[in-house]
């Protein structure tokens, strides 16, 4: 008996145990590896930047001012300053760092909670899916820029109302998607097995059904960063989001609006920002998607021509 | 068909109930307007005769009753801006957005109708990579950036297209539907694409394929109908998103749409109009939803003959 339990178990395990090797995977696509590049550089940015830039984001030199992007005027001049000579490259890294501090707690929150109540919604069924169901229901059917904009008015717009009104509004997505999948797993072999063993709901929930539903999950999330940043710079940008004096890449561009004939630079270049984050994400997703897929996994390992279909993201995550 | 539609309305119905309830309640949450429109100088008699006659002294519940009767013969009260009747100020507001949402949303099914399928009739060829990678760019770029861009390039620099207003002749519909549609098109390219190379690959196909149906007739007269059912229920969410849009494009074009009043109502706390315009636009969006499933109903005979479960 004891030689067995001593038996080096990696002889006898199948390789296909072994994890994916995801370096590899996304050095296979291009697209995706920039884009994960890109991303990486906006987190490190955000979360190390204000470090190195001290008070530049807000130091004012009135002499600076509207100074177009230049060589010449050494690191914080290299693209510019605003109306009151701040730099605007030292401001952008700020704002990086306010603008993912909003989004990623916010997709955080909705991802635990929707998918959390989702799959729970979604295995028990009955009139527990209903309730949920219609929750989600009532805040889809409702414009999020309106809620967030008459919440926001109520309470003060600081960061942490935003995160949370960005959260709520953004349940639903989450709470649908892990619906849909808990729903079809509920009846699978191996879900009644684990039932005929007796093994407590919440475990068959945590053990069987999250470890399928995480991959689309995840890809909804990664989706929805987009959508959350997108709408924390329209609301920066109408005034009712992040508050001078902190700033937000969305609040840059409103800021440099008034500008806009005699210096570009202030709302075009944070507008590029987001642009080039948002963008990013949304490839990221893609591929997301067909590495975090066992079945679909092995077309990363192939050569782009002969890969066949690019993986569609499911219409109910995009919208 | 008569099940499935009245099952349908119930349904609807339930989120209309509560963004009615809702908006009422937050917006008295937002501060007492007596105390924006009075002077500080204001005497507490006067405070007290403003807030009676615009029933501000009573009860929420007896406020509630108010208005609830009010909307239902469309006497919605009187704006605490300008005096005028709130029912008409949302009236004369909701055509110009209703313009703009109808164009954009005409204009972004049928660009994407048309890209989705030549991108997904070869999938990883040339023009699905370049749809591909234009769809993603679309849906992600924010849309007042956009539209600022575009008064950059074509107002400031070109001087071809005018930056703001609606005087004039067809070039001022030119930046605001711009700005609106890019985001509906860049997701409705995904999705169209991503059904159409499922029903493409579909048995149905092959056997049209076979019997020498040309590709025009294969793509528009077997796949697309069938992947209709996603596409349509996509451009009802990005329908109701669009309120979102209308919001940031009339602000920037100022356009006199419905999306402005709101802002303006809240930002000066007009109750009335705030109240008026949001329940127009809840039941514009439950009559949006219920026109999507008759569509769907009449697409795909297996949604209508759905029988109770």
């Amino acid at each position: 008996m004891t030689d067995l339990a001593s038996r080096p178990t990696d002889a006898v395990t199948p390789s296909r145990t072994r994890p994916p090797r995801w370096w590899l995977l996304l050095g296979r696509d291009r697209g995706a590896a920039v884009a994960a590049v890109v991303l990486a550089l906006v987190f490190l940015v955000a979360v190390f930047g204000r470090l190195f830039i001290g008070d530049r984001a807000v130091r004012q030199d009135l002499g600076a001012s509207l100074r177009p992007p230049s060589l010449d005027q050494g690191f914080y001049g290299l693209l510019g300053t605003d109306v009151l000579g701040r730099s605007v490259l030292a401001r952008l890294v700020d704002a990086a760092g306010t603008t993912l501090s909003v989004a990623v707690p916010a997709v955080l929150c909705s991802l635990l909670i929707g998918s959390a109540l989702g799959m729970w919604a979604g295995y028990h069924g009955g009139v527990r899916e209903n309730v949920a169901m219609r929750v989600a229901d009532v805040i889809l059917s409702f414009p999020s820029l309106l809620i967030a904009v008459v919440v926001l008015y109520v309470f003060a717009p600081s960061a942490l109302n935003i995160v949370l009104i960005l959260a709520v509004a953004r349940i639903p997505v989450y709470l649908r998607t892990a619906r849909a999948e808990s729903a079809e797993l509920r009846s699978r072999l191996f879900v009644d097995a684990a039932r005929t063993f007796g093994t407590p709901s919440r475990h068959i929930i945590v053990r069987h059904i999250l470890p399928i539903a995480l991959p689309t999950l995840l890809t909804v999330a990664t989706l929805d960063f987009c959508f959350v940043m997108l709408t924390e710079s329209s609301l920066s940008f109408l005034g009712i989001g992040i508050q001078p004096p902190d700033v937000s890449w969305g609040l840059m561009v409103a800021q440099g609006r008034q500008y806009l004939q005699t210096a570009w630079w202030i709302a075009v270049l944070p507008g590029v920002a987001i642009v080039l984050t948002t963008v990013s994400a949304t490839v990221l997703a893609a591929w997301v998607r067909l590495a975090t897929d066992p079945a679909q996994r092995w077309r990363l390992t192939l050569p782009r021509k002969r890969r066949g279909d690019r993986a569609a993201v499911p219409p109910e995550m995009i919208a | 068909m008569g099940f499935f539609l009245r099952k349908r309305v119930v349904s609807s119905a339930i989120p209309l109930v509560f963004v009615v309830l809702g908006v009422f309640c937050l917006a008295r949450l937002t501060g007492n307007p007596v105390d924006l429109y009075l002077p500080l100088s204001a005497t507490a008699q006067q405070r007290a005769e403003f807030s009676a006659a615009h029933g501000f002294d009573d009860s929420i519940a007896v406020q509630l009753w108010d208005y609830l009767a009010g909307a239902a013969h469309l006497d919605f009260g009187t704006s605490l801006r300008t005096g005028e009747s709130a029912g008409s100020m949302v009236l004369q507001a909701f055509p110009v957005t209703l313009q703009l949402a109808g164009v954009t949303m005409l204009l972004a099914i049928l660009g994407a109708l048309v890209v989705g399928s030549l991108a997904a009739y070869r999938p990883n060829s040339l023009v699905d990579r370049i749809a591909g990678l234009l769809s993603m760019t679309a849906a992600s770029i924010p849309d007042f950036w956009f539209a600022i861009m575009g008064v950059l390039v074509f107002g400031v620099g070109l001087d071809l297209l005018p930056t703001s207003g609606t005087l004039g002749g067809p070039e001022i519909w030119v930046l605001p539907i711009a700005t609106l549609l890019i985001r509906p098109f860049g997701v409705l390219v995904q999705v169209v694409r991503g059904s159409m190379v499922g029903a493409l690959s579909a048995p149905y196909v092959k056997v049209a394929r076979s019997k020498g149906a040309d590709a025009k007739r294969v793509v528009f007269g077997h796949a697309l109908r069938n992947s209709a059912t996603p596409v349509l229920t996509v451009a009802g969410d990005l329908t109701v998103g669009l309120v979102n849009g209308a919001v940031v494009v009339e602000t920037i074009f100022g356009w006199p749409g419905i999306g402005k009043l709101m802002i303006d109502s809240i930002l000066q706390r007009d109750f009335a109009v705030l109240q008026a315009a949001v329940l127009l636009t809840a039941v514009t969006i439950f009559a949006l939803n219920i026109l999507v499933d008759v569509c769907h109903a009449l697409i795909d005979p297996r949604v209508r003959q759905a029988v109770p479960a």
